[in-house]
């Protein structure tokens, strides 16, 4: 049953390190980066798309990365109140008292 | 839209002779500087204090080690940065080693947690399966506070980084700075911090393995 998974696999593993233009899932990982920082190249580009568009596992891959990306950046709630007008008087007395201490 | 991150430190991108003159003190050990440090730029460290950790307690706790440890190394301080940005960092700082003790996993290691592929260079890729936009995983508690455990669990190198980066949302030059790296070095940290922090999430989504 999982050989031909396997054989799959390899076929499109061959496909990808040999014919011109392609890239490995392992080298595309690579693109990732610069892809989403705008840092790749015209030709690197056209490599970054034509990979996305042949490899479900990379299109998979990808939408879970930024997926995850977007989930950090929301995970810490945007504060209710704004910035404070002063430091409460208490925590400046204890910062002094904290360094006396540690000094 | 109301920004995500908390306000960045106040103060020119250069040291301004208030800087200057305020460094100065701190390093003869002027007591009134040391009040002066805290006013000036204590309300917003607090601020993002609170956002990161929370709770009042913690966020408090979290500003009063910034600033001990900045007293302590004000020798080392290089005049030509922003001393506002200095803090923030220390304080991120603070506020990730906190997350990090209340985090219930151990630190996980970031070679573990990298992408797989099997032998002729493809992915090996689980099927992720979501129903709910993050808006709505956010909304509940439990899962936001997995995240920011999961965040907490990543090595510190990375997860300094990712905090910055994806959080604090620096750019990747303001990041390298902070942390005296090259921008590649940012660059290669973040990308394998968010691998890694979706690995840590993939129970959240994902069916088993393949």
């Amino acid at each position: 049953m999982k050989a031909i998974p396997l054989m799959i696999r390899a076929i499109k593993g061959l496909m990808m390190r040999h014919l011109p233009g392609m890239v490995t899932c392992a080298e595309f990982e690579a693109f990732i980066a610069d892809y989403d920082d705008g840092r790749l190249t015209d030709r690197e580009r056209r490599v970054f798309a034509w990979h996305l568009r042949m490899c479900p596992d990379c299109r998979r891959y990808l939408t879970a990365y930024r997926r995850t990306v977007e989930m950090a950046g929301r995970a810490f709630p945007v504060p209710g109140e704004p910035v404070p007008d002063e430091v409460p008087d208490d925590l400046v007395q204890a910062i002094l008292a904290a360094r006396d201490v540690r000094r | 839209m109301t920004p995500r991150r908390a306000p960045r430190p106040e103060g020119p991108p250069g040291p301004d002779r208030e800087q200057i003159d305020l460094v100065d003190a701190l390093r003869a050990g002027d007591a009134l500087a040391y009040t002066a440090l805290i006013r000036r730029h204590g309300r917003r460290l607090l601020h993002a204090a609170r956002r990161l950790l929370g709770s009042e307690e913690d966020a408090r706790d979290c500003v009063q080690e910034t600033f001990v440890q900045a007293f302590r190394r004000i020798g080392a301080f290089e005049g030509r940065a922003d001393l506002g940005t200095w803090l923030h960092r220390i304080a991120i700082n603070q506020a990730l080693m906190k997350l990090r003790s209340r985090s219930r996993h151990p630190e996980a290691s970031i070679e573990e947690l990298l992408p797989e592929f099997d032998r002729f260079g493809c992915r090996i890729e689980p099927v992720w399966q979501w129903s709910e936009t993050v808006d709505e995983m956010l909304a509940r508690r439990q899962t936001r506070e997995l995240v920011v455990d999961k965040i907490a669990a990543l090595p510190e190198d990375y997860r300094i980084v990712l905090m910055l980066r994806d959080v604090e949302e620096y750019d990747t030059r303001e990041v390298a700075d902070l942390l005296g790296v090259s921008t590649n070095v940012v660059k290669v940290r973040l990308h394998r911090a968010r691998a890694a922090l979706k690995r840590l999430l993939e129970p959240l989504f994902a069916e088993a393995r393949p």
